[in-house]
């Protein structure tokens, strides 16, 4: 026997079982069709769990690229500043983040077709249990018991069959997204320790961050520096007493946020 | 005759093209027999397509149930054997 053969007999022979439930088979009716609501609102539910989580990567892609940005941008900076091995470890990371970005929008593609898919299914099968409600009250009140038996069997298969596809669609959404979960749930730890956030902005990160801002505010200093020595001698010797204060408290002030300028104040004393 | 792509929906088809479709058919299920996980899916690609061009889709609203049940686009070797065995993948 052919594929497709074997398959639809054994969705018919499953169909069937569900058929047995009830001692009048007019109750059959309406047990299936509280099966069917049931179902509907099952994958209801199913649409929103597979947004719910494709919005959640989208999320963490968005994370991952300003992430990325972020080193990209200081990369160009260190290049600027003619510091190849900064900008070097900078595209380092950022080529380790792309691979993560690349992997998740991926996964965010998936989970956009799983998504579609069960919409689509939702929308099959509210269809089908309208057309099952309305044979359903047609056969209560026009067949006695015996006689509804065979309409019965008619509406039944047709429904059985839409919901075991209805139910497949939703096992395999289910099973895309609890692996696809367990991922994002490693990423959005890895984000929210701080490791990823770390690469750029705050501990290792932060030696390329901390290294350019002490070469900017050197370079500033420099020029300031130049600045005052190109003006007239006098303003110059002023400058020596009054400025020195000047010169003091300048970088004691921006050395506030970057802890290691301190020492850059103080090779400006000297 | 009505063939269900599972996933898709329903598509009437007439028994020309149904039995057009057999030799593809027949590809599939010698592709899942030895396991060769390639032509299975050209095959099972080659048979949807072949379904969704000859077929016009069903009414939605219809209660019928298919003469021909075929997987859906995305389904793996594994899921279809499973589906071929009574009480693997469709839900009861």
């Amino acid at each position: 026997m052919s594929m497709w053969q074997r398959i639809s007999l054994i969705f018919r022979s499953k169909a069937n079982k569900a058929l047995d439930r009830a001692e009048d088979p007019r109750e059959t009716l309406d047990y299936s069709y509280q099966r069917q609501l049931d179902l509907l609102a099952q994958v209801r539910r199913g649409v929103a769990d597979v947004a719910t989580s494709r919005k959640r990567v989208e999320l963490q892609v968005n994370q991952l690229q300003a992430q990325s940005d972020k080193l990209q941008g200081q990369a160009e900076q260190a290049i600027k500043a003619s510091r190849e091995d900064l900008a070097r470890e900078a595209l380092t990371r950022k080529s380790g983040l792309t691979t993560q970005i690349t992997d998740l929008k991926t996964q965010q593609t998936q989970l956009q077709g799983e998504e579609e898919k069960l919409t689509l299914a939702q929308q099959r099968l509210s269809a089908k249990v309208e057309a099952f409600r309305t044979r359903k009250e047609t056969i209560k009140a026009t067949y006695t018991a015996a006689e509804a038996q065979t309409k019965i069997n008619e509406a039944m298969s047709g429904i059985g069959e839409e919901m075991g596809d209805v139910g497949m669609a939703i096992q395999r959404a289910e099973d895309k997204t609890a692996q696809m979960q367990a991922r994002a749930g490693a990423i959005d730890e890895l984000i929210a320790s701080g490791a990823l956030e770390d690469a750029s902005s705050l501990n290792q990160g932060d030696d390329i961050a901390r290294e350019l801002e002490a070469m900017s505010s050197q370079t500033e200093v420099e020029a300031e520096l130049a600045r005052l020595k190109g003006g007239s001698a006098p303003q110059a010797i002023e400058g020596g007493q009054d400025g020195g204060e000047i010169l003091q408290a300048e970088p004691q002030a921006q050395s506030q946020a970057p802890s290691q300028s301190s020492g850059d104040s103080s090779e400006e004393q000297k | 005759m009505i063939v269900r792509i599972l996933g898709e929906g329903q598509y009437d088809l007439s028994d020309d093209a149904v039995s057009a479709l057999n030799d593809v058919d027949a590809k599939v299920e010698s592709a899942i027999e030895a396991g060769d996980d390639a032509s299975f899916h050209t095959a099972l690609t080659t048979l949807l397509d072949g379904v969704r061009t000859a077929g016009v889709p069903h009414d939605a609203d219809s209660l019928d149930s298919s003469d021909l049940i075929l997987p859906m686009a995305d389904a793996t070797l594994g899921e279809v054997k499973d589906m071929l065995s009574d009480d693997g993948l469709i839900p009861g």
